[in-house]
């Protein structure tokens, strides 16, 4: 077996354990209902964490995603509700927007030679900052388009819901892992978070591939903010503070590497999916203080980080080997 | 630099990138072999943190990692051992006549932690399994967690939501699976037969409450009145001031002089106080401060003493909340009135889901809970004791 698919199973593993554990204590936690509310409420980090997984993979960072969300939410609902456009066209403007915005935070990572950590930080002000000066108010979106959209489900047997923004998380989640895994866009990706240098020395259009990679970013961080946007039927520009972390657990607790090179996106969605089980299982509790989830999360992290030093330094160590036999 | 050296090995390499790469077969042996050098990286700050967490939790764990397979095993079997444990550990709570979820906006202020400490203390005295969900401010965690109590099977759902908008696709789930849902403290915009009733304070009868006590205190005598605003546009200026303004229409004798917000905190509440009494001959032209809130009232107070006069005495207090602080100052003498917002709104709503689910009875759709006013004459000592208990 492939060694490096090791964090990947560990990630798929401690889901499986935890939501088996989890379903021995509180057995209503194995229904449709609970699997729907799985892939409907966590639709909006799902979908940013698919774009920060290629971030992460290249070995970069994007803190700007959840004010793009915010700011997102803002826009569509001040053109809906203020401007009087249809829906559609809100969000091709906003895809617009969001696309722009990436590409600029991608030209000055590239050319300024500037950290990614550093050019989305001051993406994150301008955006949170710019859906602020917007409006400072919830924006209800009272739109019959919308409406229509927001409450579209399958009904699945036992009374769950299978909602249509669950349904294009996973569809996103199908996108991210073909462009990944399968298209030449996805290995320069890996190969720019391998190593850079080597990256460009094999001819990798390292420029063009970086703002891809933010402009990737940004557009799924828009398309996060339009479904967290019918989640609640309103734009509010304090909304997804701190998503761009969520997000960014997710993607390390799937497997990723925090310096590059290394990942699954299919792993990110169990690292969504994980997270979702802790939430549920605290609201299931109902005794244990919210801020649970951010322990847990935190001590999933931390197992995360040593388990890929432990695999990486033991591949590490088999290459020296091979080397010197 | 960088940008150079890339178009120089363009220029030196223009063959495209061969074959495609895949996870794990990265260009480069990853992540630990460059621990030491300066890295290419762009994320440059995570990384030092992580490489600081990295080397500390291998020292711990011990150097030989050769083992790997076994290391995560072992991992494995705690976590599934901690699991167990948990398990074993809270099955123990059970057996309840109704189960009840309360979806709590957070706990930003002192009153909206009593809020929650007395709904879990109502619930215990009516044998109601309490569900709590804090939802630390966020929209998207209510829902969640209205979506938790609805899988879970629920008898009802109380919630403080946290804006107004955007509850109707929940709400209707609850409704679809004939769960009630009361609203605390906040309504929301939407149909209304989407919830059971909603429980809240009448704002403009907790000014007028305070504007009452003040005309009943006064009597006769000419009384100008400063007052301190909340929030200039927010619901409870507008309502508090209104309600005061009704009570002392009709009392020529008592007059608004000046109005100035304080923004609902204690450090503002001061200043703005600070000028009043300027302004006001030193504040020997002020009969009375009628602040919005308490904290406005309690900065108030320390403005008043600063100026050499005697809050309580020479100025009157009257202000809104009940907070602890507001009591003690009034135990001291110095302040002389304040009408409480109970945090008490699960009282009512388990009173009216109880006679819902006994016979039917629907519940009026606003229950408006009581604003009982304070004065010295009612232990405000002991008062702010309890309070303190509370969690405010």
């Amino acid at each position: 077996m492939n060694r490096s698919m090791r964090p990947l199973l560990a990630t798929v593993a401690i889901f499986l354990v935890a939501y088996a554990a989890a379903v021995f204590q509180f057995p209503g936690l194995l229904s449709t209902r609970v699997l729907g509310n799985f892939l409907t409420d966590n639709a909006f980090l799902g979908i940013t964490a698919v774009g920060m997984t290629f971030v992460i993979i290249s070995g970069g960072i994007d803190l700007s995603v959840g004010a793009v969300i915010g700011f997102t939410g803002v826009l569509v609902a001040v053109l809906i509700s203020s401007f009087g456009l249809h829906p559609l066209v809100a969000f091709a403007i906003a895809f617009v927007v969001a696309a722009l915005f990436g590409a600029a935070m991608g030209l000055a990572i590239h050319y300024l030679e500037v950290p990614a950590f550093i050019v989305t930080l001051a993406g994150m002000f301008l955006a949170r900052g710019g859906a602020s000066v917007i409006t400072q108010d919830s924006v209800p979106i009272n739109n019959e388009f919308y409406t229509m959209i927001s409450s579209l489900y399958f009904r699945l047997p036992g009374g769950g819901r299978l909602s249509f923004v669950g349904l294009l998380m996973i569809a996103v989640f199908v996108f991210g892992a073909i462009l990944a895994h399968r298209t030449r866009f996805g290995s320069y990706v890996y190969a720019l978070g391998g190593n850079a240098t080597s990256a460009s020395l094999m001819g990798v259009p390292v420029a063009r591939t970086t703002v891809q990679i933010y402009m990737l970013s940004s557009v799924l961080a828009c398309l996060a903010g339009i479904v967290f946007s019918l989640y609640t039927s309103a734009g509010y520009p304090l909304a997804a503070v701190g998503v761009e972390l969520d997000a960014i657990g997710a993607v390390v607790i799937g497997g990723t590497l925090l310096t590059g090179g290394y990942g699954f996106v299919f792993g990110t969605f169990v690292g969504v999916m994980l997270l979702g089980l802790v939430q549920t299982y605290i609201i299931f509790d109902g005794t244990l203080s919210s801020w649970w989830t951010k322990i847990v999360i935190g001590i999933l992290l931390f197992l995360f980080i040593v388990l890929q030093r432990l695999v990486f330094a033991a591949s590490a160590r088999g290459d020296r080997s091979s080397e010197t036999a | 630099m960088r940008v150079s050296r890339y178009r120089q090995s363009l220029a030196d390499n223009p063959r495209p990138f061969g074959s495609p790469l895949y996870a794990g077969q990265s260009v480069e042996m990853p992540i630990l072999s460059r621990n030491g050098e300066p890295a290419q990286r762009r994320s440059r700050p995570y990384l030092h943190i992580i490489v600081l967490m990295l080397s500390t939790l291998h020292a711990v764990l011990g150097r030989n990692a050769a083992r790997p397979r076994e290391k995560i095993l072992s991992i494995l079997k705690k976590l599934a051992l901690a699991a167990g444990i948990a398990t074993a550990l809270s099955s123990a709570a059970m057996a309840a006549d109704m189960t009840v979820g309360f979806s709590q906006i957070g706990s930003e202020s002192g009153w909206r932690a009593a809020e929650t400490s007395v709904t879990k203390q109502q619930a215990e005295s009516r044998g109601i399994n309490l569900k709590f969900a804090d939802a630390q401010q966020k929209q998207e965690n209510q829902i969640k967690a209205i979506r938790g109590f609805i899988a879970q099977g629920v008898d009802a759902i109380l919630v403080a939501p946290v804006v107004a908008t955007g509850w109707e696709d929940v709400l209707s789930e609850a409704k679809e699976a004939k769960i009630p849902v009361i609203l605390l403290d906040r309504g929301i915009d939407g149909p209304e037969d989407l919830y059971l009733t909603s429980v809240a304070s009448d704002q403009v009868k907790e000014g007028k409450v305070a504007g009452d006590w003040l005309v009943g205190t006064v009597k006769d005598k000419d009384c100008r009145v400063v007052e301190l605003q909340g929030t200039v546009g927010s619901t409870p200026a507008i309502n508090r001031k209104k309600g005061f303004e009704e009570a002392i229409a009709g009392h020529s004798n008592i007059s608004i002089v000046r109005s100035q917000t304080g923004d609902f905190t204690r450090s503002k509440g001061k200043e703005v106080m600070e000028g009043f009494l300027k302004a006001e001959n030193g504040g020997k032209n002020i009969c009375a401060v009628y602040a919005h809130n308490d904290d406005m009232a309690v900065g108030a107070i320390q403005a008043i003493k600063d100026a050499g006069l005697k809050p309580g005495t020479d100025i009157l207090v009257v202000s809104i909340d009940g907070v602890p602080d507001l009591f003690s100052a009034m135990a001291a003498g110095e302040a002389n009135a304040t009408v409480e917002l109970t945090p008490n709104m699960a009282g009512p709503a388990f009173d009216a889901l109880a006679a819902y689910k006994k016979d039917g009875t629907m519940p009026p759709k606003f229950i408006i809970t009581e604003s009982k006013l304070y004065t010295p004459a009612d232990d405000p000592k002991g008062e702010a004791e309890r309070r303190k208990s509370l969690g405010y």
